[in-house]
């Protein structure tokens, strides 16, 4: 088992230092979808990062049996039945919110975040760390789908997690934040800010 | 019978655009459409492996996993829907790790082109989403050709919008944290305003 700091670094480093949305570009559909209301951002980054961790666990476990050339499809299959499970939990036990979710239960198989850890950590590494990468990541994009999530519904419908916060009395309610777009807005300000902040994740010059 | 296939071919390409009016496929989406050419190839990439899993998927749903769909092998009251989701994964699976081989026996150069993108065609949830789409409207089998086609060539449509003014973009004075990344998304904001109205257009 590795020592503190390494533990550390693999499950708050996606956070801030190397965001799987942010940086490493992976996961930014869902973000867009169901970051129109707290409680279901919630749900979502919940269900991801349960996935995340248990999927990579299980990956890392097979790593050594699995055939380069298919290995894509046995990930996806490990994946997918993870997303079978969360799926109907959440229709056995948050009917309301699954069905806000719709599609995007089913796309979390999609979600290149899932795969894309599979394929660059849980492939080269033993499954304890596996585990607590997937946790870092799911932590990592839940961060930014609560931002978001927290500016929508705030502006948005001026509400909390279904609480009023801004009274419609005074306050008129921006409809653009309700629609898709505003998140690609939301997120690339919390780029720059995130970069900001952190001067070495700024592109190069082309 | 002609013209509502064209309908439909119209509205997967516009009104309901994949990438712009979804928001589906949006990784490989911001992260390949540095240049035009090889945002062609992914987008040429894309439609192929559309226009293939769609149709295989709704035969694989109409006649095995809805519900009482395996009648003809005497079994009515068979219901094997929440199968859907790992049978459609796997057949995407399944053809893009064929279509790796093919383009890299084939064509090399496409091949070393999109690079690690090709196996995440697998996670294009533009790829997912539209055979999830096409159960969720009932499509039958020529419907979800022209589907297929058209919503991967609505994708392809987009991504090759991007990268022409991505490629502009080079010249322009952005500020440091923007650069790169952010830009781009507050980019695909404004194109994905412009393309909501679209969505009032009824055929």
């Amino acid at each position: 088992m590795a020592d503190m700091k390494e533990i550390k670094q693999v499950l708050f480093g996606p956070i801030s230092n190397n965001n799987p949305i942010a940086l490493q570009v992976l996961g930014v559909c869902s973000a867009l979808a169901v970051t129109s209301k707290m409680e279901v951002a919630l749900v979502m980054s919940l269900a991801l990062t349960l996935v995340t961790a248990c999927s990579s666990a299980c990956i890392s476990l097979i790593r050594t049996q699995i055939p380069g050339s298919i290995r894509i499809i046995v990930q996806m299959t490990i994946i997918a039945s993870l997303v079978i499970v969360v799926d109907q939990l959440l229709k056995a036990y948050a009917f309301e919110t699954s069905k806000q979710l719709s599609v995007f239960v089913g796309l979390i198989i999609t979600n290149c975040i899932v795969l894309g850890r599979a394929e660059a950590y849980a492939m080269k590494n033993g499954p304890g760390m596996s585990f607590l990468d997937g946790i870092g990541n799911g932590l990592g994009y839940s961060a930014i789908l609560i931002i978001v999530a927290f500016f929508r519904e705030l502006f948005g419908s001026g509400s909390l997690l279904g609480f009023e916060i801004l009274s419609p009395e005074w306050y008129q309610t921006n409809g653009l934040m309700l629609l898709p777009p505003s998140a690609f807005f939301i997120i690339g300000l919390i780029i720059w800010a995130l970069r900001t902040w952190k001067p070495n994740q700024v592109e190069p010059k082309e | 019978m002609i013209e509502a296939y064209l309908s439909l071919f119209v509205r997967s390409v516009f009104i309901e655009n994949m990438a712009l009016s979804f928001f589906l496929g949006m990784c490989t989406f911001l992260a390949v459409s540095k240049k035009v050419q090889t945002a062609i190839g992914l987008g040429v990439a894309v439609v192929v492996v559309q226009a293939i899993t769609v149709p295989v998927n709704n035969l694989l749903f109409q006649l095995l996993l809805k519900d009482g769909a395996l009648a003809w092998a005497g079994l009515p009251n068979t219901d094997l829907s929440f199968l859907g989701l790992i049978s459609y994964i796997g057949v995407i699976a399944a053809l893009v790790q064929i279509l790796e081989m093919t383009l890299d026996k084939y064509f090399p150069s496409l091949y070393n082109a999109l690079g690690v993108y090709l196996p995440l065609i697998t996670v294009n949830c533009a790829i997912l989403g539209g055979t999830l789409f096409m159960v969720e409207r009932d499509y039958n089998f020529g419907e979800s050709v022209v589907y297929g086609i058209g919503s991967g060539f609505g994708w392809a449509l987009a991504i090759t919008a991007l990268a022409g003014i991505r490629e502009k973009m080079k010249y322009s004075d952005v500020p440091d944290g923007l650069r790169g990344l952010g830009i781009t998304f507050l980019t695909v904001g404004l194109m994905a305003l412009g393309f909501m109205s679209f969505s009032g257009v009824q055929l």
